[in-house]
């Protein structure tokens, strides 16, 4: 089986080849957010260096969200076009999901956040010690409720991800020594764990057709969130009348 | 000969869009999926609605466009798709997914200029036309007047120095209170108005003949409203709609008429979204039937935002043997020249 995985949903960029279960292929950059410019020749590189025929993929796994919503929609649109061109599924795979399940083996809580801006995190909480747990399914929501939420539950628990610069003295804070932080490489997104949850969910029949998939964001527009604040003070000002 | 078949993909603005072309002229399928139902209750167009609603659609109007053409991708030559200038999220979801395919069926991937697109717009029904000529693309984002020198190379000769005349339409038909989008309701309203009702400022650039300014026009209208909003005077909607549009179409006609007579052009081609507005073009017409100059416009179909545009412009360049690279990116402002 032959798995594709993109992942474009925050400041890394990455592509990874998947064959029955064995990683063939990677390449991951954490650099400048040129997505747009450097998912497909990165994609191009790998497929040419391991003389893949797009042909014989069995499915494209994309990194479906939450994250930068256009870095979303780069990766989305590319497995999109790749799926309708090739005529396979797309399996999409949340992305704070995806960052977890690099973790295998661990018997703490596993808590992926992304950096949500407002005060928020992207975040989930999994467990991953033989069978991959979803403990608190993907959500944004404040980093202090988190942590909050993990200091009542007595856990230990390894965060990762590009929140963790941004809230790591206000998690140590609170949580002291029952706050671990992951290494290098499983600090961040990468494709080859998209692939490899990917491939799950092929076993799984967890597949959508390219036309039918588009990322989870999580979050409604600027525009959608003030249409709503708009309409509900109306209506309480109707109520008062 | 073989046939030359060429994808088009556009997805600029507020529309998700997908056609085949045959041969750089003929249009086997165009289709359009509008979002001017969701962004209407915004009063405009929300870029990141915009760019939400283009992935969910866009496969669909692609495998539509096919289907329709009753082509597959593998029988395509290239595919085209537009790169700017739009909203930069809206352009990378038409980027990112017409790299992806071109990579995938290892076709030609083509990069196209969405005004030059409007322009190539009249391609599809003037057969005979062939550059060199001279354009005045007018729409929402963009006014522009330019000499098409040969496929794919322009002269840019005016442009507005503030608001596009597109623009203008929508913020004065917000001010009146008809909403968006603005140029077709202008158009309506204007219809039972008088356009000497009032006589608003044909706004000129010193020291440049054939750029326009639309600002001075708009606040004049906005200044009339606010005088009659303060006196107590009630304004007649269907007067300033006709007014205006009188305004801008004077200022549209009179640059693009004296740039052909004082270059010796005896072609004018007109496109762009507001290229649909009847008086518009009627006025166009007949300032030019007097000066002897031949007029082309498309029908309003091929003027607002479609594919097929996009499809025959990379036509054009497909066959001057150019091709975007894998890194080809959605540039925000992109020029004409």
């Amino acid at each position: 089986m032959k798995i594709l995985g993109i992942e474009s949903s925050s400041l890394v960029a990455s592509v990874a080849l998947l064959q029955d279960e064995i990683l063939i292929a990677e390449y991951t950059v954490n650099y400048k957010r040129t997505h747009s410019q450097t998912l497909l020749p990165m994609l191009d590189e790998i497929v040419q260096m391991t003389e893949t025929e797009l042909e014989d993929l069995d499915g494209i796994a994309v990194s479906a969200g939450p994250g930068s919503f256009t870095g979303l929609r780069i990766g989305s649109a590319t497995a999109k076009g790749l799926g309708l061109a090739l005529n396979k599924p797309l399996l999409a795979v949340p992305t704070v999901d995806a960052m977890a399940y690099q973790l295998y083996g661990c018997s703490h809580w596993i808590c992926p956040i992304m950096d949500a801006k407002r005060g928020q995190v992207y975040t989930g909480i999994y467990r991953f010690e033989r069978e991959f747990e979803v403990l608190k399914p993907e959500c944004a929501m404040d980093l202090g409720e988190l942590i909050e939420e993990i200091r009542e539950s007595q856990q230990t628990a390894v965060f990762l991800g590009d929140g963790v610069p941004v809230g790591k003295e206000q998690i140590i804070r609170e949580l002291g020594d029952r706050a671990l932080f992951a290494p290098a490489p499983c600090g961040r997104q990468r494709a080859a764990a998209v692939a490899a949850l990917g491939t799950e969910y092929l076993k799984a029949g967890r597949m959508q057709t390219a036309a039918e998939h588009a990322p989870e964001y999580l979050r409604m527009s600027q525009a959608e969130r003030e249409l709503a604040a708009k309409k509900k003070r109306q209506s309480q000002e109707t109520e008062q009348r | 000969m073989k046939d030359v078949l060429v994808l088009g993909i556009e997805s600029s603005c507020d529309e998700t869009a997908a056609s085949v072309i045959r041969n750089g002229r003929e249009v086997l399928s165009n289709v359009i999926s509008s979002q001017i139902a969701l962004h209407t209750q915004y009063g405009g167009v929300v870029p990141e609605l915009a760019s939400r609603k283009h992935i969910e659609n866009i496969n669909w109007v692609i495998e539509d466009a096919l289907t329709q053409a009753g082509v597959s991708l593998d029988d395509l030559d290239a595919i085209g798709v537009t790169y700017g200038p739009g909203l930069v999220g809206a352009l990378l979801v038409g980027v990112a997914e017409a790299k992806a395919i071109a990579f995938a069926k290892k076709k030609p991937l083509i990069g196209v200029n969405h005004i030059e697109g409007h322009v190539c717009a009249n391609f599809i029904e003037h057969p005979d036309l062939e550059p060199p000529f001279l354009c005045l693309i007018v729409s929402g984002g963009h006014t522009h007047l330019a000499r098409m020198k040969d496929y794919g190379e322009f002269e840019l000769l005016g442009r507005t120095r503030d608001d596009a005349a597109g623009e203008a339409f929508d913020k004065v038909a917000r001010a009146i209170g008809l909403g968006y989008p603005g140029g077709p309701k202008i158009e309506k309203a204007a219809r039972a108005g008088n356009p000497h009702a009032m006589e608003f400022p044909r706004g000129k650039v010193d020291g440049s003949p054939f750029d326009f300014s639309f600002s001075g026009m708009k606040s004049a209208v906005l200044n009339y409203l606010n005088h009659a909003a303060m006196t107590g005077e009630t304004v007649n909607q269907a007067d300033v709609a006709a007014s205006f549009q009188k305004a801008v179409i004077d200022v549209l006609v009179g640059r693009a008429v004296l740039a052909a007579k004082e270059l010796g052009e005896d072609k004018l081609v007109m496109a762009g979204g507001v290229a649909s507005n009847g008086a518009l073009r009627k006025a166009m017409e007949e300032a030019c039937r007097k000066e002897g100059i031949a007029f082309y416009h498309p029908s309003p179909v091929y003027c607002t935002d479609n594919a097929a545009m996009i499809g025959v412009a990379a036509h054009y360049h497909y066959m001057k043997g150019e091709r975007a690279e894998w890194d080809l990116n959605a540039v925000p402002n992109l020029k004409l020249v």
